[in-house]
C-alpha cells in the first residue's frame, strides 16, 4: 500500500514545487492630455476607477500621461502593485483613485502627443513587473503629433501584450475624410501586430466589462 | 483493374461477365471444402474461446458472490453482536438500578404493611360492654310494690342514672369511632405508597420482559446469520442497499454543509496566507480552508471513535478507558478551538466584504451605498454562529460515513457480480453467434455455387442410383 501511495505523493509534491506560474495582471493606462482631448479626462477617471475594481491582489497598475515626450518615468501619474492581502489592496486602490482625481483636477494640456514613447515606457514598466498578463490601455484619439527632433521610428516589442485603444474620438478632419480615421486605426493595428501584440478598440464606454476580457 | 477492364475480356461485356462468373464459381466450388473447413475452424475457435472466457468469468462471479456473502454475514454478525451487546447492557443497567433499590423497596413495603396492620388493629370496632349493674336493676324491677313511694323513687333514680349512663356510653362510643375513622383515614397514604411501589416494580419488570423479548428476536436473527441462511443473507443484502443510499444521501447533505463552511472561511484565509499564492493549480488560501475543514472532520471521526459510537478504527476502540477519555477531551478541545477560529474568520469575512463593497462604491462613485446598515449585525452574527456550529455538526458525518463504507463493500460486490454476470452472458451469446454465424456463412457460400452443387448432386444421385441397380442385379 505504501509503495502505491508513495509515487502519488511524489507526483503531487513535484507538481506543487514546480516553477510558479504568474497569474497576475499588469495594466498600464496611457492618458492623452494633448489639445482638446484633455476634456475627455473625466471619462478616463471613470475608466481608471473601473479598472481598479477589476484588479485584484498582486496585480500591477500604472497610469501615465501622454505629452510631448512620454518615454519618461516622470510621466507616470500613479502606480501600484496591489498587496497580497485583500484589505491592504483595497486601501491601495482608494489611494490610487485619490491620486488620479488630484491629477485630473489640475492637469495642463500638452502641445504634442508622443504615443509611441508612452507605449515604450509601458513595455518597459510591464516587462519589469513580469505579470502573467500584460495590458496597455491607450486613452487617446490615436493621433500622434511629435515635436521636431523626436525620433520614434523604432519597432515595438509587444510579444505577449494586449493593446486596447479606448475612446478613440473622431477629429474634425476625420469628419471631412473618414478614411483618415480608419487609416489611423489600421496603422496602429499594423504596428502593434507587427510587434507581436494583439489589438482591440473599445469606443463604447458603457460596456466596460469587456475591458479586461481576454 | 477496373470493372471495364474485366468486362473487356471479349467484345461482348455480357459474355465477358458470364465467363468471369463461370471462372469465379468454378474456383469457389473447388475451394468449397477448404473454405467450409476454415469457417468451421474460425467459428469453433471463437466459440470455444468465448465459452471458456464465459466459464472463467462465471467462476469469478461465483467466487465474488461467496466473498460478498461472507462479507455480508460478517458485517451483519458484527452489527447484530453490537445490538445484542447493547441490549444486554441496557438489561444489566436496568437490573443493577432496580436490584440495588430492592432492599430499600422491600423495607419500605414491610414498614408500610406493618403500619397498616397496626392501624388496622387499632381500628377494630369494639362494642361497648353492657354495664354490670343491669342485673341489679332487673332484680329491683321484679319487686312487686308499685304503690310503694320509696321504691318508686328508687326506680326513678335508677332510670335517670341509666339514661345518663346510656348517654355517656353513646358519647364515648362516638368518640372511639371518630378516633378509629381517623386511623383508617391515616392508612390511605400507606396504601397509595404501596400501590405506587408495586406499579414501579411492575413497570420495571415489563421493561425487562420487553427487552428480553427483543433479545430473543435478535438472538434468533443472529443464529440465522451464524448459520448463513439464505433468508438472513437476503435481509442483510436489502438492508445494506438501503443503508448505502440513505448514508450517501446524508453524506451529500454533509458535503453541502462543508461547502458552506468552506465559503465562510476561504475568503478571510486569503488575508492570512495571501490571496495569490498557489500550490499546484489551487489557491493556497483555498487549500488552507479545506485543510481546516478536513481536520475538523478528522477530529470528529476520532471523537466518535473514542466515544465508541463508530468503529472505523479498531485501535481507538481498543484503547484503555482512561486513554479513551483523554482522547475525547483532546479531540473536543481541538474541535472547540477550530470552531472558535472559524467563528473569528466568519467575522473577518464580513469585515472584508464590507471593506470591498465600500471600496467599490467609492471607485464607482456610489456614495449612497456607504450608508451604514442597521441590520448588518444580524448577518455578522449569523455567519459567526454558522462558523461555530458547522464544525460540530460535521462531527456527526462519522456515523453515515461508517455506514457508507461498510455498506459500500456489499454494494460494490453486488454491482461486480452483476457486471461479471452480464459479461459472461454476452460472451456466451457472442460465442454462439460465432458458431452459428460460421454455419450461416457456409450456407451463404453454397448459395453462390448452387449451380455446380446442383450438378454434383445430380451426378452423385445418378451414380448412386446406378450403383444400387448394379447391386440389385448382382444380388
Amino acid at each position: 500500500m505504501k509503495i502505491r501511495i508513495l509515487p502519488l505523493i511524489l507526483i503531487f509534491l513535484l507538481t506543487a514545487c514546480g516553477e510558479p506560474v504568474a497569474r497576475n495582471t499588469g495594466a498600464y493606462l496611457l492618458l492623452d492630455t494633448s489639445g482638446t482631448y484633455s476634456q475627455e479626462l473625466e471619462k478616463a477617471e471613470h475608466i481608471i476607477n473601473y479598472t481598479l475594481t477589476r484588479l485584484g491582489p498582486s496585480d500591477s497598475f500604472a497610469v501615465a500621461r501622454i505629452d510631448t515626450g512620454s518615454f519618461s518615468e516622470k510621466d507616470i501619474v500613479a502606480k501600484a502593485t496591489f498587496d497580497d492581502r485583500p484589505s491592504t489592496a483595497n486601501r491601495q486602490k482608494r489611494q490610487f483613485s485619490e491620486q488620479i482625481a488630484a491629477f485630473t483636477n489640475g492637469v495642463r494640456s500638452s502641445p504634442y502627443t508622443d504615443i509611441t514613447g508612452g507605449i515604450l515606457q509601458a513595455i518597459e514598466y510591464l516587462n519589469e513587473k513580469e505579470p502573467g498578463r500584460k495590458v496597455i490601455f491607450i486613452f487617446s484619439d490615436m493621433k500622434e503629433d511629435l515635436k521636431e527632433g523626436y525620433i520614434r521610428d523604432i519597432p515595438l516589442e509587444l510579444d505577449g501584450f494586449e493593446v486596447v485603444a479606448l475612446n478613440v474620438t473622431k477629429l474634425r478632419s476625420d469628419n471631412v475624410d473618414p478614411q483618415q480615421y480608419l487609416d489611423r486605426i489600421e496603422d496602429w493595428k499594423t504596428v502593434v501586430e507587427a510587434g507581436g501584440g494583439t489589438w482591440r478598440v473599445i469606443n463604447d464606454l458603457d460596456r466596460l466589462e469587456k475591458l479586461l476580457d481576454g | 483493374m477496373s470493372v471495364e477492364q474485366f468486362l473487356s475480356l471479349t467484345p461482348s461485356p455480357v459474355l465477358s461477365a458470364i465467363i468471369w462468373a463461370v471462372i469465379i464459381i468454378a474456383i469457389l466450388y473447388l475451394a468449397r471444402s477448404t473454405v467450409h473447413a476454415a469457417l468451421r475452424s474460425v467459428g469453433g475457435i471463437m466459440h470455444n474461446a468465448l465459452r471458456l472466457g464465459s466459464r472463467s468469468i462465471s467462476r469469478a462471479e461465483a467466487r465474488l458472490e461467496d466473498r460478498n456473502r461472507e462479507v455480508l454475514l460478517a458485517t451483519g454478525r458484527e452489527a447484530k453482536e453490537r445490538v445484542i451487546e447493547r441490549e444486554f447492557e441496557r438489561v444489566g443497567d436496568s437490573v443493577d438500578k432496580d436490584l440495588s433499590k430492592y432492599p430499600a423497596l422491600r423495607r419500605r413495603l414491610n414498614e408500610a404493611i406493618a403500619r397498616i396492620d397496626e392501624d388496622h388493629q387499632s381500628a377494630i370496632d369494639v362494642p361497648p360492654s353492657p354495664p354490670g349493674w343491669t342485673k341489679a336493676v332487673e332484680v329491683v324491677a321484679k319487686i312487686d310494690a308499685p304503690s310503694d313511694y320509696m321504691i318508686g323513687n328508687i326506680l326513678s333514680d335508677i332510670h335517670k342514672s341509666l339514661v345518663k349512663a346510656h348517654n355517656q356510653a353513646i358519647e364515648e362510643y362516638r368518640k372511639a369511632s371518630a378516633v378509629r375513622h381517623k386511623i383508617l383515614t391515616g392508612m390511605m397514604p400507606q396504601w397509595i405508597k404501596i400501590q405506587q411501589t408495586l406499579s414501579s416494580v411492575t413497570k420495571n419488570i415489563d421493561s425487562l420482559l420487553k427487552r428480553s423479548r427483543a433479545i430473543d428476536r435478535h438472538m434468533k436473527e443472529y443464529e440465522d446469520i451464524v448459520k448463513g441462511t439464505d433468508r438472513a443473507v437476503q435481509t442483510l443484502s436489502s438492508s445494506s442497499l438501503v443503508q448505502f443510499f440513505v448514508s450517501a444521501l446524508i453524506l451529500v447533505v454533509a458535503l453541502g454543509g462543508a461547502t458552506v463552511n468552506f465559503s465562510l472561511i476561504a475568503r478571510p484565509m486569503a488575508e492570512m496566507v495571501g490571496g495569490t499564492n498557489f500550490i499546484g493549480s489551487f489557491r493556497a488560501a483555498d487549500i488552507a480552508a479545506l485543510v481546516i475543514i478536513l481536520v475538523e472532520i478528522t477530529m470528529g471521526l476520532f471523537l466518535m471513535e473514542a466515544m465508541r459510537i463508530t468503529r472505523l478504527f479498531p485501535v481507538i476502540g481498543a484503547l484503555p478507558d482512561k486513554m479513551r477519555v483523554r482522547m475525547i477531551y483532546v479531540t473536543f478541545t481541538i474541535l472547540f478551538l477550530l470552531a472558535t477560529v472559524e467563528a473569528g474568520l466568519a467575522y473577518m469575512r464580513e469585515i472584508l466584504l464590507q471593506d470591498e463593497l465600500a471600496t467599490s462604491a467609492i471607485l464607482r462613485g456610489d456614495a449612497a451605498l456607504l450608508a451604514p446598515n442597521d441590520f448588518q449585525w444580524i448577518t455578522t452574527a449569523a455567519q459567526m454562529g454558522m462558523g461555530f456550529v458547522l464544525p460540530f455538526a460535521l462531527v456527526f458525518v462519522a456515523i453515515p460515513l461508517e455506514t457508507f463504507v461498510h455498506s459500500m463493500r456489499t454494494v460494490v460486490g453486488v454491482v461486480g457480480i452483476g457486471l461479471l454476470r452480464t459479461i459472461a452472458l454476452l460472451m456466451r451469446v457472442l460465442g454462439n453467434t460465432f458458431r452459428h454465424g460460421a454455419t450461416f456463412l457456409q450456407q451463404l457460400y453454397d448459395l453462390l455455387i448452387i449451380v455446380p452443387l446442383w450438378i454434383e448432386h445430380m451426378v452423385v444421385g445418378k451414380r448412386n442410383k446406378s450403383a444400387s441397380q448394379f447391386r440389385e442385379v448382382s444380388l
